[in-house]
């Protein structure tokens, strides 16, 4: 059986959850071998393993996280011809996705982003992809070259599966021209301590409605444990940072359970959460077009309903 | 001393987000017939970016808008030079339509070969209807140039240029030389209206209109046929129908918990 190659998302060997994603999708269309770039590979082995990977391809090289994303790319193609694999998955994180490009061009390979499945079909893998703020659903397939997916978050449910996690060392020389712009300076963000966005079950999100008080919403949030995100409204008001921005120019979320509170559902934001599991929204206003998609809707002031809903719900979980 | 900065700016004529958008049936498509198009939002950032690093330099730098697309698309270039830039250019052949992003990266590339002499090519982040975000990517990579994304400031300085990228990790400063293809995001600026002066301006204007054979890139490379992936089928999602909805009169917050908890989410 054929390889299908997964880029791992880690921080210094802390692996994201979209890989075990990945790697549970990979081992539906033939011998998961994950690929691994960057320094920390003794704090993955075990995990990438246990969600069955076949093999590690490691890759270790300081020129990897100071050039942005064309070494990779290159370490990338670099495998593909090497190994010849049946695809290449990878998270459809902004970072993913630029990979996916310049690979796509350097390999002369179809791409299909944004997945939100993957399965094994006659003619090589068949996607799944949710357009147009969640109105449509594509299926489609790669035709030429080595199909290159990136797929969303949440995609499907990561399962064990014993890999023998054989270690491959790569050795890449990085090309000068990937090194022509470089990062000066990393200020990692402040953790909030909650789930991260694209990959928490539940996001409890507030807009305009909050009057630019998210306490509430996050006060809720830490009751069910759940991400915060925020309407385009709210992060241009200068009340939230823009990396928890949910809709067509910020992240797309697809958890179980999404609570938008004080947002009036405009397409834009439509775009960014319209294919979470469940839908429930407060507003005051009745009339705001989120109500249409709501599987369960309070109108009332997101300010008394949501802290008497968070007490509520601490006192259900003692 | 530095010369002035020409700055290529790719945009894309959408069809209206706020409009109902669907498939053509035949070949799965996106069926523009009877949606209004529009410069997409996301590249008036681009566009009011190079106007800016064109001004603040005052040298007589030069701002291109480029676009590819059917012939409506011509309205994209028309607002953008309205907006401010100097000049355009429309690649449009019937060869292109359904081209996949692969392709009109292609096409971009060899258009911006065509203009030459450019030092930047400035692009949105993605565009608002395929929203792929992967054409400046491809597109840097067929230039054989470095690519800035997701950029959230950009300061020029003669051929040095320094970027700030907000990711979910963390906050980037990335350095880099022109040329080079910088993608910008909407938290970059405010892009600009057009004045009255602006669209009595811009009527004068050059815009060149260029074909496949204009810029070196064989049809058969391009379009539907030649793209390197296959839709199989679309399928309109059932509208999310609408479940209970409670006005609160004191009991909304124990109504709501109750729907969690049934739904197992508490």
């Amino acid at each position: 059986m054929s390889e299908v190659l997964v880029l791992v998302d880690h921080v210094e060997g802390a692996v994201g959850k979209t890989t075990y994603e990945l790697l549970t999708l990979a081992r539906r269309l033939g011998e998961p071998a994950a690929v691994f770039i960057g320094p920390g590979i003794d704090d993955a082995r075990e995990s990438l393993r246990a969600y069955g990977a076949e093999k590690v391809y490691v890759v270790d090289s300081p020129d990897m996280s100071d050039y942005l994303v064309v070494p990779k790319a290159e370490a990338l193609a670099h495998l593909v011809e090497q190994a010849a694999p049946t695809a290449v998955l990878m998270s459809s994180s902004l970072e993913g996705k630029e990979i996916a490009g310049r690979l796509a061009v350097r390999c002369g390979s179809g791409l299909i982003t944004d997945a939100v499945d993957v399965v094994a079909g006659a003619d090589g893998p068949v996607t799944t992809q949710s357009v147009f703020a969640g109105s449509y659903t594509v299926q489609a397939r790669v035709t030429t070259g080595t199909p290159i997916i990136t797929v969303k978050p949440n995609s499907t449910t990561p399962e064990l599966a014993d890999g023998a996690a054989v270690e491959a060392p790569v050795e890449i020389t990085v090309s000068d021209a990937a090194k022509a712009a470089r990062v000066v300076n990393r200020e990692p963000r402040k953790r909030s301590g909650r789930p991260e966005l694209t990959e928490a079950a539940i996001v409890v999100s507030g807009g305009r409605g909050t009057g630019g008080d998210f306490a509430p919403v996050e006060e809720l949030a830490d009751a069910l444990g759940a991400a915060v995100g925020a309407s385009r409204a709210a992060v241009d008001s200068g009340w939230y940072p823009h990396s928890y921005q949910i809709g067509q120019t910020g992240k797309t979320v697809s958890p179980q359970l999404y609570v938008a509170c004080g947002i009036s559902g405009a397409i834009q934001h439509r775009a960014g959460m319209q294919t979470s599991r469940t839908i429930v929204a407060v507003n005051k206003d009745a009339e705001a077009p989120i109500f249409e998609l709501v599987d369960f809707g309070v109108v009332g002031d997101l300010k008394s309903v949501l802290p008497q809903a968070a007490e509520a719900v601490r006192q259900r979980k003692g | 001393m530095m010369s002035p900065m020409k700055i290529v700016v790719c945009v894309k004529h959408v069809p209206d987000a706020a409009a109902s958008r669907r498939f053509d049936d035949s070949d799965h498509t996106v069926d523009r017939a009877g949606v209004d198009g529009l410069l997409s939002e996301l590249d008036e950032y681009a566009l009011e970016e190079a106007l800016k690093i064109r001004d603040t330099a005052g040298d007589g730098g030069e701002v291109v808008v480029l676009t590819v697309g059917p012939e409506p698309a011509s309205d994209a270039v028309r607002k953008s030079l309205q907006m401010g830039a100097d000049s355009g250019v429309h690649v449009v052949d019937g060869a292109i339509a359904g081209s996949d992003a692969l392709a009109t990266s292609q096409v971009l590339a060899r258009a911006i070969d065509r203009i030459g002499g450019w030092d930047l090519v400035l692009c949105g982040m993605a565009s608002t209807d395929g929203s792929m975000g992967v054409v400046p990517a491809m597109l840097a990579e067929r230039l054989s140039v470095p690519q800035v994304t997701y950029a959230a400031e950009v300061v020029v300085d003669g051929t040095q240029v320094t970027v700030r990228r907000d990711g979910d990790l963390a906050t980037e400063t990335v350095e880099a030389e022109a040329p080079l293809v910088i993608s910008v995001t909407d938290q970059i600026n405010e892009p600009r209206y057009p004045s009255f002066k602006g669209i009595m301006a811009a009527k004068k204007k050059p815009v060149d209109r260029w074909s496949l054979a204009d810029i070196g890139v064989d049809p058969a490379d391009v379009g539907l046929s030649a793209a390197w992936s296959v839709v199989a089928s679309t399928e309109a999602r059932p509208p999310r129908s609408q479940g209970e909805v409670v006005i609160d009169e004191g009991d909304g917050a124990g109504r709501l918990v109750d729907y969690l908890v049934g739904q197992k989410f508490v």
